[in-house]
């Protein structure tokens, strides 16, 4: 149905596209699978109509095609969900919805808007993307998965021939990428063609019929899922074998750093209690919801507590702003990397130094050496992919943007880390490169918080489990008795037992 | 490969990073601009001329020096037209009427100007007024305050003083070494120092910022401070030029100034800009005003004129940029 040949794009300083093809059918859904920074949103935006191609051809049922506007690719009957949200965050859920097709009021009233109506029909579809919220509710209120449930609903509510969505699952826990699958699968029996981004290989081999690999910007092959394994496919993503997946070093843990009592926010946290030792990995679970990014960041001074005392070291601690949190010792990796993590016009020097300006200067002079010095060993330590230091983030790849906020807050060298879902949108190798620094952190003594919606990360990283329900802690699993079912059991446990 | 050869992909290279600075593409059309006026009259390209248009963009400069920071932390400063005018005003009050010392008067004028500058961080930041409220209500109070004290008439400077704003170093007129030194001092201050890297970053994303430690409600009192300074400095040496204050003095400049700091380059959305782009832009703006008396323009028409050209100007800037991705 959709084919491309030979298409190339460059950046200054990236090849980003190099005589790519790649192909998808009515009623398939096709995996377009790389490290990061291999070129699959690249690709994705020029079939959008955001970039334009340097050379190659577009065909639409064996027809060429001209994608020059993002109108253009709209009235071919394609619909993309990006990587990045594209939502505006002051309208209403309801009207980002249909924004820019807004549903008008009839006849002589045409040229107002019918709320009534949009309101209605957004509920239907909020309800197919499985997003229980009220419409009116304004976008920027909501959580990332949320959001990212939003534009589920947007693509829904056009009857696209081809939907292409751009690792949709990334800020989704398992419930939710559930819901989504049933979503693809029944737009794949209505004949719809569906292409399908994502680092996470066991969806990956869920979802997809067909597979197309990139790798440096270059297509390097076309798989059947039925017909391969997950070796093979991340031989052919990565160039090499990686080996079998990290596993944890036992770090010596002991004494309580940090200890949170009777906790509680504006934001819907009641009585949260937990300790921290050093060289710990303490991780959170829960459902989206569940209120663990509102722990920490009343936990880090961002929003106001209602309620609760701090220790560290078993002193009470007054952290009102994030710079108090920093100035004992924590850091916080923020879940939505483009609103909380990034200065997205800046480079990425000047991110990665930006929460220990104090550590790269003398007398409040920037030293430019050591500004490269700790920039140039993090590109090196996550294998940031960038052209140079000085390369604006907003142009870096979306797992690579997420490798220089992390770089960002180990660059602090923190005591307390606390990491809100560090590995979002970040390919195999260097996720178990992640893994493997968090491990050797804590054997340095780091006692470290870790979110994550992937429960297979939270029981293969962490010592010790939070599990969260409802803005309460519900109970707490080592790592000998965790596992899956333990933890869903404890979260949709009715009564309040184990608020320890 | 001969030498000649490879310094000209040097320069091709240097050429094509610098085409993407936007105070580069001012830099051209400044230069363009200078080009016209050198080829269509005979008085503009003198020593005389040339320097006489600086010292007359100079005062505008400094003030733009201090808006540039401003909107680079995302905000603005519409008060600083009437802080300048207050600013000299007091100063020459307290040579002429208190018989104040040439120092203590200088002193005086940018301690008032610094304190203006603290009361729009103040407003800002504690009591969360938008900027651009805040300082639309500082340049009404401040320039009530100017016409209040005066009552509308003009304060003579004592000639001792006047020194500081009508003399020379050798054929540099002092209001243009002031300008000059400024501007290398908060260039380095924005490019090179903490603080000046914080004021880029709380432009770009105020909320990463915040969490990345920066106290944003310290950096934007300083902003707002520093803005006061400067117009307060560039207020105390242009009354020692004219040899006069009057409360009406920079009646309206706020807008010359904003108009200087975007056409450098700056973006109202902030996180972007530079303290040379901002002297470029008043270096167009200055350039412009003495091209259209040179070529006999009627003063009515000037205004539209000068409009005219930062619109294209900003439009020029926009697609030479477009043009690249
Ligand atoms: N607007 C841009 N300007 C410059 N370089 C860009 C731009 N957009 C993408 N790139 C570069 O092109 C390459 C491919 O990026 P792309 O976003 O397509 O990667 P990706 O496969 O989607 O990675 P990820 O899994 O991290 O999302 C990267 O090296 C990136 O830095
Ligand atoms: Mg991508």
């Amino acid at each position: 149905m959709l084919e491309v040949h030979g298409l190339s794009k460059r950046f200054p300083g990236v090849q980003a596209l190099d005589r790519v093809d790649f192909d998808v059918d009515a009623g398939e859904v096709v995996g377009l699978i790389g490290e990061n920074g291999a070129g699959k949103s690249t690709l994705i935006k020029v079939l959008a109509g955001v970039h334009r191609a340097d050379e190659g051809q577009v065909l639409l049922n064996g027809e060429p095609v001209g994608i020059h506007t993002p109108q253009d690719s709209f009235s071919l009957g394609i619909s993309v969900i990006f990587q990045e949200l594209n939502l505006v965050g002051n309208l209403s859920v309801a009207e980002n919805i249909f924004l820019g097709r807004e549903l008008r009021s009839p006849g002589v009233l045409r040229s107002f808007l019918d709320f009534g109506r949009t309101t209605q029909r957004a509920q239907q579809l909020m309800q197919q993307a499985g997003l229980n919220c009220d419409p009116r509710l304004a976008v920027e209120e909501l959580s990332l998965s949320h959001k990212q449930m939003v534009e589920v609903a947007k693509a829904l509510s056009i009857n696209s021939k081809i939907i292409i969505m751009d690792e949709p699952t990334s800020t989704l826990t398992g419930q939710e990428t559930e819901l989504l699958f049933q979503i693809i699968e029944r737009l794949k029996s209505s004949g719809v063609a569906v292409v399908f981004v994502s680092h996470k290989l066991d969806e990956v081999f869920r979802i997809c019929d067909r597979l197309h690999v990139l790798r440096d910007g270059r297509h390097v092959g076309a798989l059947q899922t039925a017909r391969t394994s997950r070796d093979e496919l991340i031989r052919l993503m990565v160039g090499r074998d990686l080996g079998t997946l990290f596993v944890k070093q036992e770090a010596q843990i002991s004494d309580t750093v940090l200890e949170v009592r009777d906790l509680g926010s504006p934001k819907g946290i009641e009585h949260v209690s937990f300790d921290l030792h050093r060289g710990e990995i303490l991780g959170f679970a829960g459902l989206v919801g569940s209120g663990r990014t509102e722990v920490m960041r009343a936990l880090f001074g961002i929003d106001k507590r209602t309620s609760g005392e701090i220790l560290i070291d078993g002193r009470p601690v007054s952290i009102h702003s994030p710079s108090d949190a920093i100035a004992h010792g924590i850091g916080f990796v923020p879940e939505d990397r483009q609103v909380q993590g990034l200065v997205l016009g800046m480079d990425v020097r000047q991110n990665v130094t930006l929460a220990s300006l104090q550590a790269v200067s003398e007398r409040g002079f920037l030293i430019d050496a050591r500004e490269q010095g700790v920039t140039g060993s993090f590109i090196e330590k996550l294998s940031i992919r960038t052209p140079s230091q000085e390369q604006i983030v907003v142009n870096l790849s979306g797992g690579n943007q997420q490798k220089v906020v992390v770089s960002k807050w180990l660059a602090t060298n923190p005591r307390i880390l606390i990491l809100d879902e560090p590995t979002r949108g970040i390919d195999v190798g260097a996720k178990k490169e992640i893994h493997r620094l968090m491990s050797q952190l804590a054997c340095q003594n780091v006692a470290i918080i870790m979110i994550s919606s992937e429960l297979s990360e939270i029981l293969a990283m962490s010592d010790r489990i939070v599990v969260m329900h409802e803005g309460r802690k519900k109970g707490e699993l080592d790592r000998a008795q965790a596992s899956q079912e333990k933890i869903m059991e404890i979260a949709l446990r009715q009564t309040d037992q184990g608020v320890a | 490969m001969t030498t000649g050869n490879t310094t000209l992909t040097g320069i091709l290279t240097w050429y094509r990073r610098q085409a993407k600075s936007s105070t580069f593409g001012v830099a051209l059309i400044l230069l363009a601009l200078c080009i016209v006026l050198a080829l269509s009259t005979d008085r503009f390209l003198t020593q005389t001329n040339l320097f006489s248009v600086m010292r007359a963009f100079s005062f505008i400069a400094i003030i733009a020096i201090g808006e540039c920071m401003v909107i680079i932390s995302g905000g603005v400063d519409l008060s600083v037209g009437s802080i300048f005018g207050f600013s000299g005003l007091i100063t020459a009050i307290a040579l002429n009427r208190w018989s104040w010392s040439i120092p203590g008067g200088i002193a005086l004028g940018m301690a008032v100007g610094t304190g203006f500058g603290m009361v729009n961080g103040t407003l800002i930041t504690r009591l969360r007024i938008p900027p651009f409220i805040a300082t639309l209500g500082m340049l009404s109070v401040v320039r009530g305050l100017a016409y209040a004290i005066t009552s509308g008439y003009p304060v003579r400077t004592p000639s001792p003083y006047n020194v500081l704003g009508q003399g020379y170093l050798g054929p540099v007129p002092y209001p243009v070494i002031y300008m000059a030194a400024l501007a290398v001092v908060f260039s380095v201050f924005l490019k090179k120092t903490v603080q000046g890297r914080r004021i880029y970053a709380i432009g770009g994303n105020e909320q990463a910022s915040a969490i990345s430690g920066i106290r944003v409600n310290r950096v934007k009192m300083l902003v707002y401070t520093l803005a006061g300074l400067l117009a307060g400095i560039s207020g105390v040496i242009s009354i020692a030029r004219l040899g006069v204050a009057q409360s009406t003095a920079g009646l309206g400049w706020e807008l010359d100034v904003v108009a200087a700091v975007i056409i450098g380059g700056a973006s109202l959305s902030g996180g972007k800009g530079t303290i040379l782009g901002a002297i470029l832009g008043a270096a167009i703006m200055g350039v412009l005003r003495n091209g259209l008396v040179l070529l006999n323009v009627s003063p009515y028409w000037q205004q539209a004129v000068i409009g005219l050209v930062i619109i294209i100007a900003i439009a020029a800037d926009q697609m030479r940029r477009g043009s690249d991705q």
